[in-house]
Parts: structure tokens; C-alpha cells; sequence
């Protein structure tokens, strides 16, 4: 099974999708487009709207303005089942009364495909995710990673136009989560297949993806490559979502910002207007330090090892300061909670936004 | 618009059938009881509770009464016995728990005819102790309003012991042990953990023993003797001629019945014997103490045996010489004839097969009316209002079976487009449609269950992978669905086969069930020819059960409150 053919790796575009439930709004003015070929991934909270917006693309939801273009064709009105779109659910949706091949079977028994050709289709994918020894077993009896595989091996083998994932691995241990994250973007590299993938999770987003989205309340607020979003978020909310952000209240005067109640003001790498600001501090922007040395007084709040890194959260100023202390570092002068220290910002690097 | 004909064309004869044979004789009783000469009156609503009318004073008083006693002793029975089984260990447990649910396998006839064979005025009983302490003695007899309530209570405990069994397996662990680390005692625990947990279970259990006892028919009429209740006057008012009067008793009785039903949905209790199987992780069970659970284990065993009395002697009379047994305990001479008999006599055989082809009728309308009715309720257009659509559908459930039956008789008298414009009563016909105008709620609750736990993603999956709604059905659903289906079948099967309250005013000669053939042997003193009857009757219900049993698994205890 090489590239699909056909409608495989179509681009998908939203144009201005609006969707509510009984009044509600979920929905708002949504705009995307995903590249044929492209991996985007939506990013967001739970509740804001990002499984609905994928199951508006999917067609289980018809949107109550806007349209949703498919590698060119506009398939708003278009049904599910005639939409071509392949859809890994969160819980896998497995027939559970039918085997590993009558899973992978059942979206090409259609149209006269020859059982020669359904057969052929069927252990090519199943081989492409390591699954032909369980071909003949009943999906329930399959652990989480290999039922999850079988998902995603179900929505590919019928070569569809956009392959969307709805937070898939979320039923899944740490570990494998970790490898089946890879096996999944294997896989649509080798495919080349359209894709879009939902989650809360921002590593999953940020290490599978070519470009992201990161929404809020039914609004997609930023989208772009994720290092591009991580490095300069459009808005605090996105620097605390995807950054782990400590928000900072404060005030801009000629480019100097100073936190309410602090004594000190600090230089900005970016220009902004004078006037009330919020500084998103991210842990990598600041260092925790032993009292008595340098750096701006401070109190631990917690100190928590967590093998790789370790985190130090301190209190400054009325706001909680988190940092992050690798390797070397994680050994240096011990920190315990409750202890005065000093923490120092490297504020040239911290994004800041014009404030309420 | 060719892609909506599919969901409303199903929906539209869904509520041509639910007009026609549900509501339509719903509304010809209503009519009926408020008819006069040349207007409406409330003269017959009235009169069921004008004091100088004392029959039907009477009449409501007995059936209010009895079902509040019925209720009242029901209930610490089945919650004994459901103790005693979930939360002990003691020798023969695992097969009392399932002897326990034998009286609701019996049909209703049978049942108070076998309690009367063992515990009425000439049964086994009172027989053996006349034989012990000489034919004068005085002796304990079941009969009047106390042997109504037993009745009840051994038809109708099940419910509660189902049930509460059910809630007591879904009693967390943790919450015992929380309790216990908070220094409650085993009494403590009891009454303010686990007793608040088991309320719904008691409390729905509760409405639908008295449900059940309201529309219960049978005790009265083979043990009240000439007192009077409102089952009683119905048939009696339908056989004098006076409609009317049947009909506001009919109508007045569905309401209180209706009422209680709709009462017994919004406990949910309904549900915790579908629950049962779904379990928790870790059940936890009670601290009891050794003495108590000894004390439970000796009622389960004396209460099990007496229910298995009943059934023992129906099987014993059914082999016993005419007139070789009089005071023992035992018949004297044993014989085969009275079966012989039934396979011989042409004449005697027809009833059992007349509640065959009636059952199956019945069945075969059923099933994909049913199935139809669940698909529209839980996945369907239904299911936006799914709570009052379901209430509505199943709301034939609570009817008792009399009032259906001259509901019947009221809609189908005169020819009825329903009917396709002829009439119905005096046929054949009649029968099978009250079976499953009786029965199809049964298969709803059954299917609708199975369905429930059909998750949405399952057929979105098969959307996008390109299948329509019928090979979504056939592939994706029917599968998951069939066992579902099958023991719904079976439920209804069972009902139709020992149907006996609406048959006995709605048959013929012709078409008279096994039910009706058994009580006019009774009444022609033929014991032996009606307790053989009964037994093939039993027979064949306890092998549906087994294959009903075999095929769903799941066993979630769906019980239907059919009662005598």
C-alpha cells in the first residue's frame, strides 16, 4: 500500500465556522486551513470546543454557519458516510463483535471491491502497523496500544481525504503513549495523509505536529509551527496553556516594565505601548538562586523532584514563580520549602502583553 | 428528504400501531365510563367512592388493603433473603438463590392453584395435620383476605429480592471500610451506609408489589370467597352486561396504576436489576456478625422450602390416582393417566396448542414492533425525549391485564379500521393482540437496555467508514443487540404462554388457552387433569428461561410485573 490515491492527502479548509447547542455557543468564526500532507494538531482546555469542531469536520455535527472544504470540494452538506474523512475516536469505536480483519475489513466491503482486493488492502495495513499475527482475533481481546493501533489502521486502510484523531491516546499508559505517539506519526508521514488531531495535551501537540492551533472558548486564538507559538504566543492565554506561564500584572513605561508593587523596573526586548501590561514568565525564563546571592528576594514555596528536571516554585511579589532545574543544576545548593532564596528573571525574554 | 423518509416512515407506523392498539382502547374504556344516553357524565367515577355504595367501597378498600399488607411483608422478606445470600456463606446458598426466583416462573394460575393445594381448606397442609391430630382438630387454613396476601407475598417477594440484591452487590467496599475506620459498628454501618444506598431498590420494589397486587386477579378470585375487589367487580360488572360501570372501575384502576408506574420510573429503581451484572470492581460485603448470619441462613432455607412447595405438590396431584389421596402427605397410588390423557384427547390437547400459536402470534408482531420502538427511543428520533416516550410506550406494563382485556372488548366490539373493519371480540384474534399489546413492552425494555450500552462512536465509526443505516444495523448493532432480542422474546413467550387474567374474558371455546382449560378443570373437580396441564405449562416455561438464560448472558433481571 503505497500514498493513497485519490482523494488521499486532499487539504481541508474552515471557512468562518459557527456552531452552538441550545443556545450556547461552541463555535465561534472558526478559520483553519491544513496543507494536504500537513499534520495539524488543535490544542486546547477541556470545553472549548475542540471535539466539536472535529466532529463538524468529520460531518457527525452539521455547523450552523460556515462551510468545510475538503481537498477542494465543499462537503459541508455532505453526509459522514459519504464525506471520505477517517476518524481514530477516543475509545477506538471497535466493532466489538467482529475480529481484527472484520474491523479493518468493513469500510472497503462496499461497491463491489472484490474480496481479493479487501484481503490484499487489509494485510497490507494490518502489516504497516504490525498487526497481521492478530488478524483473526477478536478486537476485545487486544490490549489498549494494540486496539488503538487497530483504530488507527481502520480509518486508514479505506484511503481517506483527512485522517482525524480525537485525543486517541488518551486511554493509554505514559509509555505507551510515548510510542505510539511515534508509531502515529510514522505512519502519516508514510502515508502522507492528511491530518487532524485533537488534544489537551500540549507535548503530544508540540512533538507530533507541523503546525498547531491552540483554541479557547470555540475561538482557534493562535495558530502556527509549535515552536514558532511556543517562543511567541499571541496572548497570555496561550503562554500559560502551552508555556506553563506564570502571569505577571504590571505596568509599561518607555519600554521598562514594572510589576505592580515591585520597587524595580525591568528592560524589554519588545516595544509596547506605556499602560497597564501582564508578563508571561515562563519556568525556563527564571532562575531560583540560595538567598544572599543576587537576585530579587523571594520565598520557596515547593521544591519537587521529579527524576529529569526538578521544579522550584517560588512566591515574589505576591506571584507564584515557577523554575525548572535540570542535570547539573537539579544538584547544586538545595532548596527546601519555606526557605528564603533569590530569583532572578531573565526578562528580555518574557512575552509581554498590553493589560486590562 | 430521501434521507429522512427512512427515519419517519418506521415512526409514523410506529404511531399508527401505538393509536390503534394502545391508546384507541385506552380512550373506548374512557369513553365508555363517561357515556350517557345523550351526554358525559362522572355519575360511574363518582359511585367507586360514594359511601352508600358499599361494594365498591368495599371493593377499593380490599384491593388498597391488601396490596399495602402485601407490600409491608414483601419487602423485610425479600431484604432477608437478599442479606442472607449476598452477604453470607453457608451450605446450599448458591442454589437457594436460585430456587428463590422459582414463583415468578410459575404462571399466575398455576401458582395460587398450587398454594392452594398445599395451604387451603383441603390442601396438603391442613390435610397432614387433620391426619396427626384426628379430623375435628382445628387446624391452621389459608383462606380469605390472609391467603391473598400470602399469595403476594410468595408471587411478588421476588421483586424485592432482586432488587435489594442487586443494590447490596453494588454496595463499594471502600465505603464499608471507610465507615468501619471511622469506628461505626456493624449496626451502625448498616443503618447509615448501607440501608440509604438500598432505598431506591426498596423503594421501587415497593411500587411494583403494589402494582402487582392491585391488578392481581387470580387470589382473589380462587381465595376471597365472596368478598369484594376491584379486579373482581370488574369482571363481574363486564358479566352482567353493565360496560359502563366495568369500564370507569377499568379506568380508575389503569389510573392508580399508571400513577404508581410512572412513580416507580422516577425512583430509577427499575434499573438497579439491569445495573446488576455491570457490578463494581470490589463489591463489598456487611460485617455481619456469625449468629446473624446463621439466623439468615436458617430463614433462607425454611422460606425456599416453602416456596417450593407449591410447584412439589402440583407435580405430585398431577401423578396422583383420583381419590387415592385424601389425609396423607403422600398420594397412595401413582398414575400417568391425567398426562396420557392430554396427549390422547384430541380435545384436551388443543388448549396447550392454542397457547402456542397465541404466544408465537404474539411474538411475531412484537418483535420487530419492539425492536423498532427501542432503536427509535435510545438511537433514534425518540431519543430527544426519550424519558416521556418511553414512559408513554411502555405505559401498557402497568395496565392490569383485566382492564386491558375490556378495553379490548371495548375498542374491538364494533368493526374497528384497527381491526382492518371487522370486529374482533368473539375471535380468535383477540387473544394474540392482547398478548402483545400486554408483552411488546417487555421486548421495548429488554432491547432498549442492550442498546444503551451501544456506545454512539460505534455507529459514527460506521459512518465514516462509508455505511449506510442499514448495514450500521445489520453489522454493527444487530450483533450486540441479538441476545438482547432473544431473551426480550423469551419474557414475551413466557407472559403469553400462562396469560390467564385477560384470556379468561376474551376467549372462546375454540380458541380457550391452556390458562382458561386449566381453571374449568379445576371448577369440574378434574385436580389431576388440571395440575397435569400445569405441569407441561411449567415445563415449557422453565425450559424458555433456561434457553433464554443460555443466550443472554448478561442477565439483567429484567422482570415483568405480571401478575394473577
Amino acid at each position: 500500500m503505497g500514498v493513497p490515491e485519490g482523494g488521499g492527502a486532499g487539504g481541508l479548509s474552515l471557512v468562518g465556522i459557527g456552531k452552538s447547542f441550545g443556545g450556547a455557543g461552541v463555535l465561534h468564526d472558526v478559520e483553519l486551513d491544513v496543507s494536504p500532507g500537513e499534520f495539524f494538531s488543535i490544542l486546547g482546555p477541556s470545553g472549548c470546543g475542540k471535539t466539536t469542531l472535529l466532529r463538524v469536520v468529520a460531518g457527525f455535527e452539521q455547523p450552523d454557519r460556515g462551510s468545510v472544504i475538503l481537498a477542494g470540494r465543499d462537503v459541508t452538506r455532505v453526509s459522514a458516510r459519504e464525506r471520505g474523512v477517517g476518524m481514530v475516536f477516543q475509545n477506538y469505536a471497535l466493532f466489538p463483535s467482529m475480529t481484527v480483519r472484520g474491523n479493518l475489513a468493513f469500510g472497503l466491503e462496499r461497491r463491489g471491491a472484490s474480496r481479493a482486493e479487501v484481503d490484499g488492502k487489509v494485510r497490507s495495513i494490518a502489516e504497516a502497523v504490525g498487526m497481521v499475527e492478530k488478524l483473526e482475533q477478536n478486537v476485545t481481546s487486544l490490549s489498549g496500544g494494540e486496539q488503538q493501533r487497530v483504530a488507527v489502521a481502520r480509518a486508514l486502510v479505506v484511503e481517506p481525504a483527512v485522517l482525524l484523531f480525537d485525543e486517541p491516546l488518551s486511554n493509554l499508559d505514559v509509555t505507551l503513549r510515548q510510542r505510539t505517539r511515534e508509531e502515529i506519526r510514522t505512519l502519516q508521514r508514510r502515508f502522507g495523509i492528511t491530518a487532524l488531531y485533537v488534544t489537551h495535551d500540549r507535548g503530544e501537540a508540540l512533538s507530533l505536529s507541523d503546525r498547531i492551533g491552540v483554541m479557547r472558548d470555540g475561538r482557534l486564538e493562535q495558530g502556527g509551527p509549535p515552536a514558532d507559538v511556543y517562543e511567541s504566543p499571541a496572548s497570555p492565554f496561550v503562554a500559560e496553556f502551552l508555556g506553563d506561564a506564570s502571569l505577571v500584572r504590571g505596568t509599561v513605561l518607555r519600554n521598562r516594565f514594572r510589576p505592580d508593587g515591585a520597587a524595580d523596573d525591568h528592560l524589554l526586548a519588545v516595544a509596547l505601548r506605556d499602560g497597564p501590561a501582564v508578563a508571561a514568565v515562563r519556568p525556563e525564563n527564571v532562575e531560583v538562586r540560595p538567598a544572599g546571592g543576587p537576585g530579587m528576594p523571594a520565598t520557596v514555596v515547593s521544591v519537587e523532584y521529579l527524576g529529569l528536571i526538578t521544579t522550584v516554585t517560588v512566591r515574589w511579589n505576591g506571584v507564584l514563580l515557577r523554575s525548572v532545574r535540570t542535570g547539573s543544576f537539579a544538584g547544586g545548593p538545595s532548596l527546601r520549602a519555606g526557605e528564603a532564596a533569590g530569583v532572578a528573571v531573565d526578562w528580555q525574554r518574557v512575552a509581554v502583553f498590553p493589560g486590562e | 428528504m430521501r434521507r429522512r423518509l427512512p427515519t419517519l416512515l418506521p415512526l409514523l407506523l410506529l404511531a399508527v400501531l401505538y393509536t390503534g392498539y394502545v391508546l384507541g382502547p385506552l380512550a373506548a374504556l374512557l369513553s365508555e365510563s363517561l357515556r350517557t344516553g345523550g351526554g358525559w357524565t362522572l355519575e360511574r367515577y363518582a359511585a367507586l367512592v360514594d359511601p352508600r355504595n358499599s361494594a365498591a367501597l368495599e371493593a377499593v378498600a380490599n384491593s388498597v388493603g391488601v396490596s399495602v399488607a402485601s407490600v409491608v411483608l414483601s419487602a423485610p422478606v425479600g431484604l432477608l433473603l437478599a442479606l442472607a445470600f449476598t452477604q453470607c456463606e453457608f451450605p446450599g446458598r448458591r442454589a437457594l438463590a436460585r430456587l428463590a426466583l422459582l414463583p415468578v416462573a410459575l404462571p399466575p394460575l398455576v401458582g395460587v392453584i398450587a398454594f392452594m393445594l398445599v395451604f387451603g381448606e383441603s390442601g396438603m397442609v391442613p390435610g397432614a395435620l387433620r391426619g396427626l391430630f384426628g379430623p375435628a382438630a382445628p387446624v391452621p387454613v389459608l383462606d380469605g383476605i390472609p391467603a391473598v396476601v400470602a399469595v403476594h407475598v410468595y408471587s411478588f417477594f421476588v421483586y424485592s429480592y432482586l432488587f435489594v440484591s442487586s443494590a447490596l452487590l453494588r454496595v463499594d467496599a471502600s465505603a464499608l471500610e471507610a465507615a468501619a475506620s471511622l469506628g461505626a459498628g456493624p449496626g451502625r454501618t448498616f443503618a447509615r451506609v448501607v440501608l440509604p444506598f438500598l432505598r431506591p431498590a426498596l423503594a421501587g420494589a415497593s411500587l411494583l408489589t403494589f402494582m402487582a397486587s392491585m391488578a392481581s386477579f387470580t387470589a382473589p378470585l380462587l381465595f376471597a370467597g365472596d368478598r369484594r375487589f376491584m379486579t373482581l367487580q370488574i369482571t363481574i360488572a363486564k358479566t352482567n352486561g353493565d360496560l359502563p360501570g366495568a369500564a370507569a372501575m377499568s379506568f380508575a384502576l389503569a389510573a392508580v396504576s399508571a400513577l404508581f408506574f410512572l412513580l416507580l420510573r422516577s425512583t430509577g429503581a427499575a434499573d438497579t436489576a439491569a445495573a446488576r451484572t455491570k457490578g463494581v470492581a470490589r463489591p463489598g460485603r456487611l460485617p455481619l456478625s456469625r449468629p446473624v448470619c446463621l439466623g439468615l441462613a436458617l430463614f433462607a432455607w425454611v422460606f425456599v422450602l416453602i416456596c417450593m412447595a407449591p410447584p412439589a405438590a402440583i407435580i405430585l396431584v398431577s401423578f396422583a390416582r383420583e381419590g387415592s389421596w385424601t389425609t396423607q402427605l403422600l398420594p397412595g397410588a401413582v398414575t400417568a393417566d391425567h398426562y396420557l390423557r392430554l396427549f390422547t384427547d384430541a380435545s384436551a390437547f388443543e388448549p396447550l396448542r392454542n397457547s402456542a400459536v397465541m404466544s408465537v402470534l404474539a411474538l411475531a408482531a412484537v418483535l420487530p414492533a419492539g425492536v423498532a420502538a427501542a432503536w427509535m427511543l435510545v438511537k433514534g428520533p425518540l431519543r430527544r425525549w426519550r424519558g416521556a416516550s418511553d414512559a408513554a410506550l411502555t405505559l401498557p406494563y402497568a395496565v392490569p391485564g383485566t382492564v386491558t382485556a375490556v378495553a379490548l372488548i371495548l375498542a374491538f366490539a364494533l368493526p374497528s379500521p384497527a381491526a382492518g373493519g371487522s370486529i374482533l371480540v368473539g375471535t380468535f384474534w383477540i387473544l394474540p393482540l392482547a398478548y402483545a399489546v400486554r408483552t411488546y413492552p417487555l421486548m421495548i425494555r429488554s432491547v432498549s437496555a442492550a442498546l444503551s450500552s451501544v456506545d454512539d462512536s460505534l455507529l459514527e465509526a460506521a459512518g465514516s467508514l462509508g455505511a449506510g443505516p442499514w448495514r450500521t444495523f445489520r453489522r454493527v448493532v444487530a450483533p450486540l443487540v441479538v441476545p438482547a432480542v432473544a431473551s426480550g422474546a423469551v419474557l414475551v413467550l413466557v407472559a403469553s404462554l400462562g396469560e390467564f387474567v385477560s384470556s379468561v374474558l376474551l376467549y372462546t371455546y375454540d380458541s380457550r388457552p391452556a390458562s382458561v382449560e386449566i381453571f374449568s378443570r379445576l371448577r369440574a373437580y378434574d385436580l389431576g387433569g388440571a395440575a397435569a396441564l400445569s405441569v407441561l405449562l411449567m415445563a415449557a416455561m422453565l425450559i424458555l428461561v433456561a434457553a433464554g438464560s443460555r443466550v443472554d448472558r448478561s442477565g439483567d433481571g429484567r422482570i415483568g410485573p405480571f401478575s394473577g
